[in-house]
């Protein structure tokens, strides 16, 4: 069995705002094991921003209260003294943002900034630091990286930065990579060449990944296991195959649905999910997809456990539907046929 | 208004097209250099379709929109819109033809004013063109919110008080409040969650028919593109190098840049994306300064030899309106390349003997895998 890195338990993140408590994350566990990507799936305010950012103890704040554990090697993450803290992030567990315009220092050449990376958690000389920088930037696939060691960031192009940010997070040989949306600002010529370098620097690093997008595409590429995650929940989790042949909650279905895809004829219509996302303050009662689901009834008012209803052993889902319901229903669904009632 | 001039019921037609920035230097601000943002681009837009145009960013696919909308000068060449000639009018002269063609932004949060009211901004249209008294304005704005499937009791709020697809919903009321003929849709939907776009999609689908627009639709994501478009425009690094109608683009690209930027988009479904064979390109755009000699894309492309560094292919017609610029051009039979061989001077030549991948052990041409089958 492979090494097990990561696990979260039982996560539960909440922010006190004016306006109430936020509960982004609720409830949150999954496992993460060396050398596999799982996927994170979710559009915007589904807490997979979040469930990241507080694996770092990014989210820390006198306004924010946590419930749950993240075990690092078993190590309880969220338990750590900023200290130590600091000692695991970048080194065993780094991150790579969305954006790579506004996470890279612009008044630092990017070599700069990756000989701080190195220098801050390892015994290593300037040289020494700078000489790993080159090597990293070549493994990263940038091209003169002798000479584009020394240049700024605004001299990078977006494909670029990004790589010099993978090249920044790798410098410690981490364990966990957390990548959040890598490729979203991105060409997709240029995704393809991320999604490749990931893929690659997994099994040469034999590290494992978190791979956060709204994009089901990007995922089907490279996610071992795929986590579908709205409002601060985990709906539904699954191997990438079981996922896609077999998904079982409407969300997904609805996801599903909303991608024109270019590997199938033309719908009319594009199916698209009803409505908006709850507000995390003011969260519906039961289910938290009921309100925009076409198959809700009676029972979603309560609201169903994560856990096994399929022959599939680690497929999880939470919907109160027959496994046989939902499979007849489920076509329909993605092919944007069904309305909320 | 005079009569139009252009043929078979053109609404839009882009001449020649070109559009430079100067890059300016020194205390004189003496031009230095240029970015051939536009270079020499020529396509028409019928009454009713909905062009796509795509392509990577800095390929000029914005630039052109705005020349379009006249919103940016072009440098040289014309756009005709509805038969009259306004590449080089005068602000005052083109006034009242701003009422016919309107934008819809990219950035649901910067292209909405947050101290203005939402019936301002949408109202801010008819008052500046003087349509209507204060009453007649409000009807129209409060039945525009129920277009866009807002409520006219949002009439009163602020941007910040709507989520990023309801904005994006105010911006698209505001396009429509002057009852254009041509919407110039810039990335309308690429900042938006995967289920909302979807819902804006089909809204701009069913206001096209029930308001007779006509769009240009500038986006990079080629699934959304195809979905809306009648027919697509690819561009690169300024110029035109494909033009096609939107399902033959997915089925039979010729132009190997297409066919690379095709085989790039993410499968949703593991097994194909598995199975089918991905041509990554090498490298970043080059700059738009100094942008390569010959055809455009020969740095990048697997196909290129010794004449597409020296010359630049001509825009040829492939028959079914499909039109591609390339020396090496996929997916198209002997006939069809003996008969543009015939009547062009510049000869493409042979997809077939010459168009072998550079890198050994890699296929030859044949369409993009797993696309287009049922």
């Amino acid at each position: 069995m492979a090494e097990r890195l990561l696990e979260v338990k039982g996560l539960k993140v909440r922010f006190t705002t004016e306006d109430g408590v936020v509960r982004a994350v609720d409830d949150v566990s999954f496992e993460l094991d060396r050398g596999k990507v799982l996927g994170v799936v979710g559009e915007s305010g589904s807490g997979k921003s979040v469930t990241a950012m507080t694996i770092l103890g990014l989210t820390r704040d006198k306004n924010t209260a946590f419930e749950g554990e993240v075990l690092y090697r078993g190590e309880n993450l969220l338990a750590l003294p900023e200290a130590r803290l600091r000692e695991v992030r970048g080194n065993e567990i780094a991150m790579i943002f969305q954006d790579p315009m506004t996470s890279l220092n612009p008044v630092y050449t990017v070599g700069d900034q990756i000989v701080e990376a190195i220098t801050t958690h390892e015994q290593a000389s300037k040289q020494e630091a700078k000489r790993r920088a080159v090597e990293l930037l070549r493994q990263v696939g940038i091209p003169n990286p002798q000479e584009r060691v020394d240049d700024y960031p605004h001299q990078f192009s977006g494909g670029m930065r990004q790589r010099a940010m993978i090249a920044m997070a790798l410098s410690c040989n981490p364990d966990v990579l957390i990548a959040d949306e890598p490729t979203t600002a991105l060409d997709v010529t240029i995704q393809a060449q991320i999604l490749e370098l990931l893929d690659r620097l997994r099994a040469d690093f034999d590290s494992a990944v978190i791979l956060i997008t709204h994009d089901l595409g990007v995922v089907a590429e490279v996610a071992d296991e795929i986590a579908v995650m709205y409002a601060g929940r985990i709906v539904e989790r699954a191997s990438k195959r079981q996922l896609f042949y077999d998904p079982q909650h409407p969300y997904t279905w609805g996801l599903l649905g909303s991608i024109p895809r270019l590997d199938r004829p033309k719908p009319k219509k594009l199916a698209s999910i009803e409505g908006m996302p709850p507000s995390l303050i003011n969260l519906p009662q039961g289910c938290r997809f009921r309100p925009r689901c076409p198959h809700s009834f009676e029972k979603c008012f309560e609201e169903p456990d994560l856990t096994n209803r399929v022959e599939e052993r680690g497929h999880l889902d939470r919907c109160w539907l027959s496994v046989e319901e939902k499979r007849m229903r489920r076509t329909q669904t993605i092919a944007g046929e069904a309305r909320v009632a | 208004m005079t009569e139009p001039q252009t043929q078979n019921g053109a609404l839009v037609e882009v001449r020649s097209l070109k559009k430079y920035f100067p890059i300016r230097k020194g205390v004189l601000a003496r031009e230095v250099e240029r970015v051939h943002a536009v270079d020499d681009v020529t396509l028409s837009v019928a009454e009713g379709e909905t062009l796509g145009l795509v392509g990577e960013s800095g390929c000029g696919k914005s630039t052109l929109g705005r020349c379009i909308v006249r919103l940016l000068d072009p440098t040289a060449g014309d756009v005709v819109f509805d038969g009259r000639s306004i590449g080089k009018l005068k602000a005052r002269a083109l006034r009242p033809l701003r009422r016919e063609m309107q934008m819809i932004f990219q950035d649901p949060y910067a292209s909405l004013n947050p101290r203005k009211r939402v019936g301002t901004i949408i109202g801010d249209p008819l008052r500046i063109h003087d349509i209507g008294d204060r009453k007649e304005r409000k009807q129209r704005v409060e039945a525009l919110l129920e277009t866009v499937g807002l409520s006219p009791e949002h009439y009163n709020r602020f941007p910040h008080e709507f989520s990023g697809g309801q904005r994006q919903r105010i911006g698209v009321a505001r396009a429509l409040a002057l009852r254009p003929k041509l919407i110039v849709a810039d990335e309308p939907v690429s900042a938006l969650d995967v289920s909302i776009q979807a819902q804006m999609v089909n809204l701009l689908e069913e206001l096209q028919d029930d308001f007779r627009l006509t769009y240009i639709f500038i986006a990079h994501d080629l699934g959304v593109v195809r979905h809306v478009s009648d027919r697509i425009a690819v561009m690169y690094l300024g110029k035109l190098v494909e033009l096609s109608p939107a399902e033959e683009l997915y089925t039979r690209p010729i132009m190997p840049y297409t066919e690379a930027l095709l085989s790039a988009v993410p499968v949703p479904d593991p097994d194909l994306a598995e199975a089918r064979e991905r041509i990554v390109l090498e490298g970043d755009v080059p700059s738009p300064i100094h942008p390569p000699s010959g055809c455009r894309f020969h740095p990048r492309c697997r196909y290129a030899t010794d004449i597409c560094s020296q010359v630049e292919p001509p825009l040829v017609d492939y028959g079914n309106g499909h039109l591609a610029a390339c020396h090496h051009p996929l997916n198209v039979d002997k006939e069809t390349l003996a008969q543009v061989t015939a009547s062009h001077t510049h000869t493409p030549e042979t997809a077939d003997e010459s168009a072998v991948p550079r890198e050994p052990g890699k296929e030859e041409a044949k369409p993009v895998t797993g696309l287009g089958d049922p």
